[in-house]
C-alpha cells in the first residue's frame, strides 16, 4: 500500500515538473533564437509525463501497442510530407488530439460519473473534442483541396443547421438527469450529432478565413485536453491543455485583428453579406507589363520589396522567387518581403514557404516596418496577394474591408502585379491598386513569370 | 468537490499565463507556435494511457484514444522540429 502512494507522490511530483517545462518551452517557442529548444523541451516534458503515467498502466498490450503504432504512424506523415502540405497536416494531427479527448470522455461516461459535476465535464468535453475532431478534417480537406463545397450549397445549409441543432442537444443532455427519464438512448445522439455539427461548424467558412479557424480549433484542442484534466483530476492535462488554449487564442485574435473583423463575423456571417455595402465599381486603364520590360525596371531599381500571397502557394513559386531576389541583391538592389500575417491558408503560411525555399527570416518585415518607408521603394512586386494590398482598405470608407491593416504598396514608386486574370480576392471586393498609374500589370502564372525574370537576368 | 475548485484555479491561472507568455509572437513563428502547440495538446495521451479496460468497448475506445493521441504527440513535434529547422539567419 505504502509504495502505491510513494509512486502516486512521484507522480505527482514528476506532472509538475513537466508542467514547468510546458510553460518555459511555450515561451521559448515564441522566440526566434530559442524556439527549437522549446519544442525540444516541451517534448521532453511529454517524454517524462507519459513515462510516469505507464507506471501505473493497466492493459500494457494494448495500451503500450497503441502508443507504438501511433509513433510510427506519427512519425512516417511528419517526416515524409512536403512542407507546401503544413497547413493541413497540422489541421490533421489537431484533430487527432480532439479525437482522443473526445474518446476519453466517452470513456468516463460509461464509468459512469460520481457527481454532476463530472457528467457536466464529460458532455462539455465531448463536445468540445467532437467538434475540434471532425472541424479539423474539414479544414484538412479543404486546405488539401480534396473538398469543396460551396457556402451556398444546400450540403452546406444541411450541415450548418445540424450544428446549431447539436448546441441545442449539448444543452438538453447537460439539463439530462434533471429532466423525467426518456425513451431513448441520448448518448449515442450526442455522440453522432456532435460529430456531425463539427462538419456543419467549419463547412460554411471560405479559404480566405482559415488561418482564423486553424487557430480557434487548435484552441478548443487545448481547452478539451484541459476539460479532460478536471475530468481525471490530472494536474498536467489541465496546464498543457490550458496553455495551448491560450495560445491558439492569442493566434485567432491575432488573425481577426490583421483582417480586422470580429471572430464572430468570421464564423457565423463571412465576407459575403458585407460586400453589399460596397459602392466601388471603379474601372479605368490597366496597363500590362511583359517579362521583358519588367526587368529593365528590376534593374535598374536600389530597393525591392515582395509581397506574397496565397498564389505564391498555388503556383509553388517560392523557389523562383528567392532566386529571383538572390539575382537583385548580386545586382546591388536592397531585397526585402512584406508579409501580410493573414497572407494565405494559416497563420504564418507565407513565412513557411519562404523558410522552406530558404529565404533568410530577417528580409522578411511585416506591414508595420515596410509601411513607413514605402515611398522609398523603387519596385514593390506583389505576388498573387489581392486583398492584403487593397488600398480600399485605407481610402474608402464604404469598403467592406475598410479599416483592414494592409501593405500600402500604392505609395512605392511603382508597383508590378502578377496575377493571372482580373478576378477579385477573397473579399470579393474590387481593388483600385489594378488601376492605379504607377501600377503595372504582369499577368500570368506567377512561377513561370517569375521564372521569366529570373532568366532575363542570367542572360 | 473541493478539488475541483483547487484544479479549477490551477486551469484559470495556466490560461493566463498561457496568454501571458505569448502575447508577443513575431509573425515568424506563428506556424511553428501553432504547430508546437498543436503536439503539446497531445498530452491527453496522458488521460488516454488511465481509462478503464473492463470490457470490450472500454478496451476498444482506450486503443484508439491512446492511437490518436500517439500520432499527434509524434506527427506534431516531429513536423514542428522540421519546420524550425528551416528557420535561419543569413
Amino acid at each position: 500500500m505504502s509504495i502505491f502512494e510513494d509512486i502516486t507522490a512521484i507522480q505527482n511530483i514528476i506532472y509538475i515538473v513537466a508542467s514547468i517545462l510546458f510553460i518555459s518551452g511555450i515561451k521559448m517557442l515564441g522566440k526566434e533564437d530559442t524556439a527549437v529548444k522549446g519544442n525540444f523541451l516541451s517534448a521532453f516534458a511529454m517524454f517524462i509525463a507519459v513515462l510516469v503515467t505507464i507506471v501505473f498502466i493497466v492493459d500494457p498490450v494494448i495500451l503500450l501497442g497503441g502508443i507504438l503504432l501511433g509513433a510510427i504512424i506519427g512519425s512516417t506523415i511528419a517526416l515524409k510530407v512536403k512542407m507546401t502540405s503544413i497547413p493541413e497536416m497540422v489541421a490533421l494531427f489537431n484533430g487527432f488530439g480532439g479525437l482522443a479527448t473526445f474518446l476519453i470522455a466517452w470513456s468516463e461516461y460509461n464509468s459512469i460519473p460520481d457527481n454532476y459535476f463530472q457528467y457536466l465535464l464529460v458532455m462539455v468535453t465531448i463536445y468540445i473534442g467532437g467538434v475540434t475532431f471532425t472541424g479539423s478534417l474539414i479544414a484538412y480537406g479543404k486546405l488539401s483541396e480534396k473538398l469543396k463545397v460551396a457556402k451556398t450549397s444546400i450540403v452546406t445549409k444541411i450541415f450548418t443547421t445540424i450544428f446549431y441543432g447539436s448546441i441545442l442537444f449539448l444543452i438538453f443532455s447537460i439539463l439530462q438527469p434533471l429532466l423525467p427519464a426518456l425513451g431513448f438512448n441520448f448518448f449515442t445522439v450526442l455522440l453522432a450529432i456532435t460529430l456531425l455539427g463539427g462538419i456543419g461548424f467549419v463547412l460554411p467558412i471560405g479559404g480566405g478565413d482559415m488561418p482564423v479557424v486553424i487557430s480557434l480549433l487548435n484552441s478548443f484542442s487545448g481547452i478539451a485536453a484541459a476539460f479532460a484534466g478536471l475530468l481525471l483530476l490530472n494536474n498536467v492535462l489541465i496546464v498543457a491543455g490550458s496553455l495551448v488554449g491560450a495560445s491558439g487564442l492569442i493566434l485567432t485574435v491575432i488573425m481577426a485583428k490583421a483582417m480586422n473583423r470580429s471572430i464572430n463575423n468570421i464564423l457565423f456571417v463571412g465576407y459575403a453579406s458585407a460586400s453589399k455595402a460596397s459602392s466601388s465599381e471603379e474601372q479605368g486603364e490597366v496597363s500590362p507589363i511583359n517579362v521583358a520590360d519588367a526587368f529593365l525596371i528590376l534593374e535598374s531599381a536600389s530597393s525591392v520589396l515582395i509581397i506574397p500571397g496565397y498564389g505564391m502557394a498555388v503556383a509553388q513559386a517560392q523557389h523562383v522567387v528567392r532566386e529571383l531576389g538572390e539575382l537583385l541583391e548580386e545586382n546591388g538592389t536592397e531585397v526585402k518581403y512584406g508579409i501580410h500575417p493573414v497572407a494565405g491558408r494559416m497563420p504564418g503560411h507565407m513565412n513557411v514557404l519562404l523558410a522552406e525555399a530558404n529565404v533568410p527570416y530577417d528580409v522578411l518585415a511585416e506591414p508595420d516596418d515596410v509601411n513607413p518607408i514605402m515611398d522609398s521603394v523603387d519596385v514593390a512586386v506583389v505576388i498573387g496577394a489581392n486583398d492584403v494590398v487593397n488600398p480600399s482598405a485605407t481610402e474608402e470608407p464604404g469598403s467592406p474591408i475598410y479599416g483592414m491593416p494592409i501593405v500600402e504598396v500604392h505609395n512605392a514608386k511603382t508597383v508590378f502585379v502578377l496575377k493571372r486574370s482580373m478576378s477579385s480576392g477573397f473579399a470579393g471586393v474590387q481593388n483600385p491598386l489594378f488601376f492605379k498609374q504607377n501600377t503595372r500589370m504582369l499577368f500570368g502564372d506567377a512561377k513561370e513569370s517569375i521564372g521569366g525574370l529570373v532568366s532575363e537576368f542570367k542572360d | 468537490m473541493e478539488i475541483y475548485a483547487l484544479l479549477g484555479f490551477v486551469l484559470i491561472l495556466s490560461i493566463y499565463l498561457g496568454l501571458e507568455l505569448i502575447s508577443k509572437v513575431p509573425s515568424t513563428l506563428h506556424t511553428p507556435l501553432m504547430s508546437g502547440a498543436n503536439a503539446i495538446s497531445g498530452i491527453a495521451l496522458v488521460g488516454a494511457l488511465v481509462l478503464s479496460t473492463d470490457s470490450n468497448l472500454q478496451s476498444a475506445i482506450a486503443f484508439l484514444a491512446v492511437l490518436f493521441a500517439s500520432i499527434n504527440v509524434f506527427g506534431g513535434y516531429l513536423v514542428t522540429n522540421r519546420m524550425l529547422k528551416m528557420f535561419k539567419k543569413k
